[in-house]
């Protein structure tokens, strides 16, 4: 087991990419705290705590977490609609807050976002054609009316909305929450972006068209070597789309692995917590029962250690006074969590009540 | 009486799904050729085109579909909660034998709450923000049962300890709990009256997983120990599939499969019930990849004709154009509208 010391101060470059090319998005010790209250009694929202993690050129990283656990803050802050509270974004390795204050139109292009609704994500007076020509135009991707028609009726092919010129001629309301969701794809695509930020993409859309968009990103993964951040609240659909699965909880990091690895033997204990609680009829109908219970704490001025001590069945005292560092447990599998330290007890094969089920959930040390 | 023949597109026999009206079998609910339309401006939509099912005492039944699939209709037809312009315009709904679609309001204004509660999906969002949740509580009980304001308090007390929440919260406003807490507020009022039958529509889709599966733990003990029936709808098949006794598949405002949860999971036979159950990434195994269903759900104003699936199904055949297919019995248990397979016998 290799131990990485860690302090609050320095993030960890943890050490996940696969090849030995830099990684498209290296993003170092993202923190973004929302001022909340008045001038005597302000307060901060916790909303991202150091948080770090590389993506590779046609490799797609997914974002797993619940509700408040900072997974789209995440989002919005790479793409920058928010300025982080501290923390690099580097893009090729370049630290792209340092080397420009707003971001440029470069940066814009380099990295797209798709949103959760592709109800409010295009503009209904405008066409599909519209939609995706302002791109082209803008980025100066395509030049004169043909060409940026004929790159249209291309884009469209690609994400599989046929005949081209019959869907470019219609209104975003002419379209299914599906279709519109390939159209915000291809909007994306158009400038021809490195990093897709993709937003619970598919929770809007009706389950028996989900896999198609899910299919088609990771085709385009594949095809043009994009580097993708799909983040979700569904574990099941990062197992199925990611390659690698990073776990949120409460603003923070708190493990990840190649994404089946990450199934087969979580090690956090939320991680546990969060596989066990899914819906899986495979796993038959016995009743599986899970003992944690309350919800995600408050994120205004958290105490501090570890988030989930509060509700962790094997806490101990230091997990409620700081925050573990990181842990490999496994080949680039690492988690956050004192249990595997060099302090913790070695829960060896924790055959605790919250891993029932789980039977294969050791630590892979 | 002769049998009709095996290609008329008439409603199924309910007799086919459920019959044993005597005894403690008797089916707390009877559904029979329901149907119902929303008028459009641009014509009339089928939004439930001949449904029917039962429901036993203790029973869950599983309403599976996806948006536009008439499931939620369903639940406001039995409740008699739908408004203009939808319209039940055909069937019949039976609750212990009694006709719901004749009820007076005043008989409606009793059964609701009383013999079927219900919680949406929403419901959590449609508590009075200005009004305590525990005052909630009271008032409804009140509501359909005379007693002491302190009486009613006592068994809102007694509410919050069986769904979880501590009954110090009962002087909280809406706004102080959390989703989760606010939707077992929202199971608390539906339990209020002891009703026998609950009408559950995608009552934990709002919220985070682990509460998800902690409110159905909840409920299922719930059920285990007060024996009503539910109603369970949701889009979620996984959910369905581990909390539901029997299930049926809604598509395009018809019930296309019908069988119990375990043989609707081990042996789908419809091509929709397939699509959907490859529409479910595994946790475990290997991965393969799943293709979900091409296209995209009808237009309910102009549906295909013959099978409403058949513009998205791979399997299909001239005849399937044209020809509606009629729920049939395939195997003991198991109903299935599909040409692809013969009737049972």
């Amino acid at each position: 087991m290799v131990t990485i010391p860690l302090s609050q101060t320095q993030p960890p470059t943890v050490p996940m990419g696969g090849s030995g090319a830099p990684p498209v998005l290296d993003v170092r010790g993202l923190t973004k705290r929302f001022p909340v209250g008045g001038m005597f009694n302000s307060k901060q929202v916790h909303a991202l705590e150091d948080v770090s993690f590389t993506v590779d050129r046609g490799e797609t990283m997914a974002l797993v977490g619940e509700s408040g656990s900072g997974k789209s803050t995440a989002a919005r802050v790479i793409a920058r609609l928010i300025a982080p509270s501290a923390g690099e974004i580097r893009l090729d390795g370049v630290d792209v807050l340092k080397s420009e204050r707003q971001p440029s139109l470069a940066y814009r292009r380099r990295v797209q976002m798709i949103f959760q609704d592709p109800f409010g994500s295009l503009n209904p007076v405008h066409t599909i054609g519209h939609h995706l020509a302002r791109p082209l135009e803008i980025h100066k991707k395509a030049r004169g009316r043909r060409e940026v028609r004929e790159r249209v009726a291309e884009l469209l092919t690609t994400v599989g909305l046929t005949p081209p010129d019959e869907v470019a001629a219609k209104y975003p309301h002419q379209l299914s929450g599906g279709q519109r969701q390939r159209v915000a794809i291809a909007r994306a695509l158009a400038v021809d972006p490195d990093v897709l930020l993709a937003d619970e993409p598919i929770s809007m859309l009706d389950v028996s068209i989900r896999m198609g968009v899910l299919n088609l990103m990771d085709r385009l993964k594949e095809e043009r070597g994009i580097a993708s951040l799909y983040i979700t609240h569904d574990i099941a659909s990062a197992r199925y789309i990611g390659d690698r699965t990073t776990v949120m909880y409460a603003g923070r990091m708190v493990e990840g692995a190649p994404s089946t690895t990450l199934l087969d033997e979580p090690a956090h204990p939320y991680t546990r917590l969060l596989v066990s609680a899914v819906p899986n009829p495979r796993a038959g109908l016995a009743k599986r029962a899970i003992q944690v219970r309350g919800e995600v704490p408050s994120l205004l001025d958290p105490p501090p250690g570890c988030p989930f001590a509060p509700r962790c069945p094997h806490a101990m005292p230091i997990c409620r006074e700081m925050m573990p560092g990181i842990e490999m447990v496994g080949p680039r599998h690492w988690v956050r969590c004192h249990l595997y330290g060099p302090g913790g007890t070695t829960i060896g094969s924790p055959a605790g009540p919250a891993t029932a089920g789980l039977a294969t959930a050791g630590p892979a040390a | 009486m002769p049998a009709p023949p095996p290609s008329s597109a008439g409603p199924v026999s309910v007799a086919l799904l459920d019959h044993r009206r005597d005894g403690a079998d008797a089916p707390l609910l009877e559904v029979h050729d329901l149907h119902v339309e929303y008028l459009s401006p641009r014509g009339p939509v089928r939004a439930v085109d001949g449904v029917s099912f039962t429901i036993r005492p203790g029973e869950v039944l599983g309403l599976a579909g996806e948006s536009g699939s008439g499931k939620s209709t369903i639940a406001h037809a039995i409740l008699r909660t739908l408004h203009p312009p939808a319209v039940i315009t055909g069937g019949e709904v039976r609750f212990r034998g009694q006709d719901l679609l004749a009820m007076s309001d005043e008989e409606l204004e009793q059964f609701r709450w009383r013999d079927v509660s219900m919680v949406f999906q929403s419901a959590m969002n449609a508590l009075n923000p200005v009004m305590t949740v525990g005052d909630q509580i009271i008032d409804t009980i009140l509501a359909h049962q005379e007693m002491p304001r302190q009486r009613a308090r006592a068994r809102a007390v007694e509410l919050f300890e069986i769904v979880g929440i501590d009954p110090g919260r009962l002087n909280a406003y809406p706004f102080q709990l959390s989703g989760g807490m606010r939707q077992r507020a929202v199971i608390a009022i539906a339990l209020a009256l002891d009703p026998p039958m609950m009408i559950m529509d995608e009552p934990t889709t709002a919220l985070d997983v682990v509460v998800q599966r902690d409110i159905m733990q909840q409920i299922e003990d719930l059920k285990t120990r007060l024996g009503f029936s539910i109603l369970f709808i949701t889009h979620d098949l996984s959910l369905l599939v581990e909390f539901s006794d029997r299930i049926a598949i809604m598509y395009a405002g018809e019930i296309v499969e019908f069988a119990p949860a375990r043989e609707i999971f081990d042996n789908p036979l419809h091509p929709y019930t397939r699509g959907l159950m490859s529409s479910f990434p595994a946790l475990t195994g290997e991965k393969v990849r799943l293709t979900g269903i091409p296209g995209a759900p009808p237009d309910m104003v102009a549906p295909p004709t013959g099978c409403r699936f058949h513009p998205r199904c791979s399997q299909v055949k001239p005849m399937h154009r044209q020809v509606v297919p009629r729920l049939r019995e395939v195997t003991p248990g198991h109903f299935v509208a599909c040409h692809l397979y013969p009737e049972m016998g």
